[in-house]
């Protein structure tokens, strides 16, 4: 395998690994991970490893600082680190170069906080052990120094707090500051904000790039979101069972990308998808393939999230159809306990809201962590009750449902779950899963029942030989799927999608995401859509209400809301988006 | 780019060497799997499973037909002749105080230590699943009444309890009486495991799928949450059945256990103490057997903890 970038010139790489491979022991043998891995990543450059999970990106990572997890061995290759080959490092001497010359933003930032020191503590743990300070009050000031620089303002005071006590973009400030507190010349960043909300993702990702910049790090950002890579990164590495597939210039790939499975990528990313819908210059995804004679029909394999957005433009029918679901003046209020001695506050989670669904079309509900969407869909669903407003299905007002009633209600609406590893009963197989609506609403004998759990897994795509399996065979989308044939059991006039498929890898995801289009075309469904993210908006739902603190703060068609956004808080979610200042040539 | 820096090449793999493979194709493997069916592969491939599935299999055999492995009876056929007498002949483990055959009265002693187990397990395990799974499940008042309730029997040390219970009841003392008394005090451990885990279990989004579905509540509790929640009771029950055992015994020691002509490990080891020096014999052999047995009860109740625990599970 040739070097995937050539290197000509005085400038000596910083970091350069040759044929990396890396393999698990298990009882079966060494299982390969990463399979002759070649990269080259030059002093203060930012590179970015994209991949979906198992690709092999985050164990590349890990292996540079030899923190592969238990049984993960560097089985071949060389990691050459300003010269030095790291792979022949002792441990002990591998500990000198963690920290001081190498920092790492590790991927969660509330479990990578130990919840009983004081963030103060742990900064200064970092400094102390990597010898930039010595003494208490010299540490105590590099500290507060640190956390400053991380970009939070009232430093000093904020040493004494707890992790708890800070919200997740600041716990991930705190790691990217003890990260970078030893100005390490390199900096590893594992999928370091796919936790957060994307307007703070947005917030950290530019003071990383300010910070890195002023200290000369380079970066090596590890991620699965193209989109996101190609706006932070300059130089893209795209992985793929353990394997570089295509690697270059960020926007080089992005605007020509030739590896079917980049286009892959490309054609499946939403927040690409969105933004060239945006453009909307271009009707297909014809991609030029330079010298390289790929086969360009098998490549998206059903998968082109832009095509499929246009196939649900042109099936909208113009007459206005009935309302689905009507939303008046629905509120949630929480009691919680207060922070002070017996005072107790309010949560009003859901504030008036008021919306309306057509039949046969999407609604989306866009928000952040904590605006209130899921309480709306859960009293939609009626698992939560509301504490004042009216739900009207087809016309009538559900809240006051109880027993008979609202168990023929649930008949006609059904949800379908965000985590796909935890909405299926673990130990009830696949084909008992999907039946029990049926048992529940006695629905036809036996074999009847069976006839139409086989039916639904030929509608999800699924093979019927899994009737009998259980769910930890199959993956998360392929648990997604199960969880759409159980929805569908009823045969549901409405379906309320809670982040359905934001747990998904993109290829996956926009799979799914297909899936669900076909479907609601030939059954007539309703969807009730919610989501943070609006990438995937763009390309699934016909109208858009966007949620802040509860609120229903812009409500139009998704057209509308994606070229003139009225509100300013719709707006900087939209400029969230990772690519947004990327103009894409396909 | 900067100009000082060489623009780098834009690289492809050979697609002969990265092939692509369909997005998220279902592979049916050859073998179901679930938590149950893994676990059972697991245990399958240990030594540990199988040493104590043996010893608890003869455990078992031996309680219910002891005349296969004695012929010799255990009380009818004492001579004081041959007290605290050494091993000889058909006696292999020589004879106690009272001339009786050590090896017989063993044999015979296991029915009731086997039994006590057995009912002080079903009892714990009943009141433990009612308790816990309801406190756990329902919450609110329910969960408070429940849950105090198991902390006042938790309060008191079950064994001290039963020494109480047996004292107070000491003219009904039988191998049912004895097993209520420890039974009774000893669910709330039980009970606090299976609460915990209900606990866990009953935030899934499964959980929320079947009430959206419109499954009723106490049919959510038995096919979806109480399945998911139950290994771990598995894994309290096996021990305690264990230390069940061991109750029985000291109880017995301490002389407020079964009566003297109730055969039982703890009666005979009870016995034994004052003839420690001249006929260890009497002590040595009851207690092993004691010990072995509630071993691989204890054994067993490990090889399941891991088994169910995929974690522990990975790291091998």
């Amino acid at each position: 395998m040739s070097d995937p970038t050539t290197t000509a010139g005085a400038v000596r790489p910083l970091l350069e690994i040759k044929n990396l491979e890396v393999g698990f022991q298990t009882t079966d043998g060494i299982v390969p991970a990463v399979r002759g891995v070649d990269l080259t990543l030059m002093p203060g450059q930012t590179l970015a490893i994209v991949g979906e999970s198992g690709s092999g990106k985050s164990t590349t990572a890990h292996a540079i600082i030899n923190l592969l997890p238990g049984p993960g061995r560097i089985t071949g290759g060389s990691i050459l680190f300003d010269g030095e080959d790291l792979t022949k490092y002792s441990p002990k001497k591998m500990e000198e170069v963690r920290g001081r010359q190498i920092g790492f933003v590790p991927q969660d930032p509330m479990s990578n906080l130990n919840p009983v020191w004081s963030v103060g503590f742990q900064v200064e743990e970092t400094i102390r052990a990597n010898g930039i300070a010595s003494g208490r009050k010299e540490v105590r000031a590099h500290a507060i120094q640190v956390l400053k620089e991380a970009g939070l303002a009232d430093a000093d005071k904020r040493l004494k707090q707890f992790p708890h006590q800070f919200s997740g973009g600041m716990r991930q400030r705190v790691l990217i500051g003890i990260g970078l507190s030893s100005r390490p010349k390199l900096l590893i960043a594992d999928e370091p904000t796919s936790a957060l909300d994307v307007t703070v993702q947005r917030r950290i990702l530019d003071h990383l790039e300010t910070l890195t910049r002023d200290i000369g790090t380079a970066v090596l950002f590890i991620t699965h979101d193209l989109g996101l890579a190609a706006e932070r990164a300059e130089q893209l590495v795209v992985m793929y069972k353990g394997k570089i597939v295509e690697a270059g210039p960020s926007k080089d790939i992005l605007q020509n990308p030739v590896h079917p499975y980049t286009q892959r990528l490309v054609a499946a990313a939403p927040s690409l998808a969105s933004r060239r819908i945006i453009s909307a210059t271009q009707q297909s995804a014809t991609h030029s393939l330079g010298d390289l004679a790929y086969a360009p029909t098998t490549v998206t394999d059903g998968l082109d999230l832009i095509a499929a957005a246009e196939e649900r433009i042109e099936h909208q029918p113009a007459v206005k159809r009935p309302d689905a679901i009507v939303v008046k003046d629905l509120t949630k209020v929480y009691k919680i306990r207060g922070q002070g001695k017996g005072s107790s506050g309010e949560l009003i989670a859901s504030d008036k809201v008021s919306f309306a669904v057509e039949k046969g079309t999407t609604t989306a509900l866009v928000g952040e962590s904590g605006s209130g969407k899921s309480t709306v869909a859960k009293m939609i669903l009626r698992l939560e009750d509301p504490t004042s407003g009216s739900i009207l299905i087809d016309g009538e007002d559900v809240a006051p449902l109880k027993g008979r009633a609202l168990l023929s209600l649930r008949r006609r609406m059904q949800p379908v779950f965000q985590d796909p590893y935890g909405s299926l009963d673990p130990l009830r197989n696949i084909g008992n899963t999907i039946a029990e609506p049926l048992q529940v609403h006695k629905v036809g004998d036996r074999t009847e029942r069976r006839d139409r759990v086989l039916e639904l897994l030929d509608q999800v795509a699924l093979p019927q030989s899994l009737i009998t399996r259980y769910p930890n065979e199959l993956s998360g989308g392929q648990r997604q799927r199960v969880a759409i044939a159980r929805a569908l059991a009823l045969k549901p006039d409405i379906v309320v999608l809670d982040e359905a498929v934001s747990a998904l890898d993109v290829l996956v995801q926009a799979q799914i995401l297909k899936l669900l289009a076909d479907l609601q075309s030939e059954l007539e469904l309703t969807y009730l859509f919610i989501t943070h993210d609006l990438a995937v908006v763009r390309v699934i739902a016909d109208n858009v209400c966007v949620m802040q603190k509860g609120r229903i703060v812009e409500a139009a068609t998704t057209d509308q809301v994606f070229d003139s956004p009225q509100e300013q808080y719709t707006k900087e979610l939209l400029n969230a988006i990772p690519g947004a200042g990327i103009t894409l040539g396909v | 780019m900067s100009s000082n820096q060489p623009a780098p090449t834009h690289y492809v793999a050979p697609l002969e060497e990265t092939p692509l493979v369909a997005v998220d194709a279902v592979n049916v493997g050859e073998r179901k799997s679930n938590l149950w069916i893994d676990a059972w592969r697991d245990m399958r491939r240990r030594p540990m499973f199988w040493i104590s599935a043996v010893i608890i299999i003869l455990v078992i055999i031996v309680a219910l037909f002891p005349t296969l492995f004695t012929s010799v009876p255990p009380n009818d056929d004492c001579q004081l002749s041959n007290s605290n007498g050494g091993p000889s002949g058909e006696h292999l483990l020589g004879f106690t105080k009272q001339g009786c055959d050590v090896f017989s009265r063993l044999i015979h002693g296991t029915s009731t230590s086997l039994t006590v187990g057995i009912i002080v397990t079903i009892l714990t395990t009943v009141l433990g699943i009612l308790f816990g799974a309801f406190a756990g499940f329902y919450g609110g008042w329910l969960d408070a009444i429940l849950s105090r309730a198991g902390d006042i029997f938790f309060s008191i040390p079950y064994i001290l309890a039963a020494v109480v219970i047996m004292s107070v009841f000491s003219a009904y003392r039988n191998v049912f009486v004895i097993s209520l008394a420890i039974g009774i005090f000893a669910w709330p451990a039980t009970a606090r495991v299976l609460r915990a885990e209900i606990l866990r279990v009953k935030n899934a989004d499964y959980v929320m799928a079947a009430r959206a579905t419109g499954v009723s509540n106490f049919r959510i509790l038995l096919r979806h949450v109480l399945p998911n929640a139950i290994a771990p009771v598995i894994v309290v029950t096996t021990i305690s059945l264990g230390a069940a055992i061991v109750a029985e015994a000291t109880l017995s020691f301490l002389g407020v256990g079964l009566p003297n002509s109730t055969m039982s490990w703890g009666n005979d080891i009870s016995a034994a103490q004052v003839d420690l020096r001249t006929a260890p014999q009497t002590l040595i052999y009851p207690s092993l057997a004691l010990s072995i047995t509630v071993l691989a009860f204890i054994m067993m109740g490990e090889v399941i903890r891991d088994a169910l625990d995929p974690k522990a599970r990975a790291q091998r």
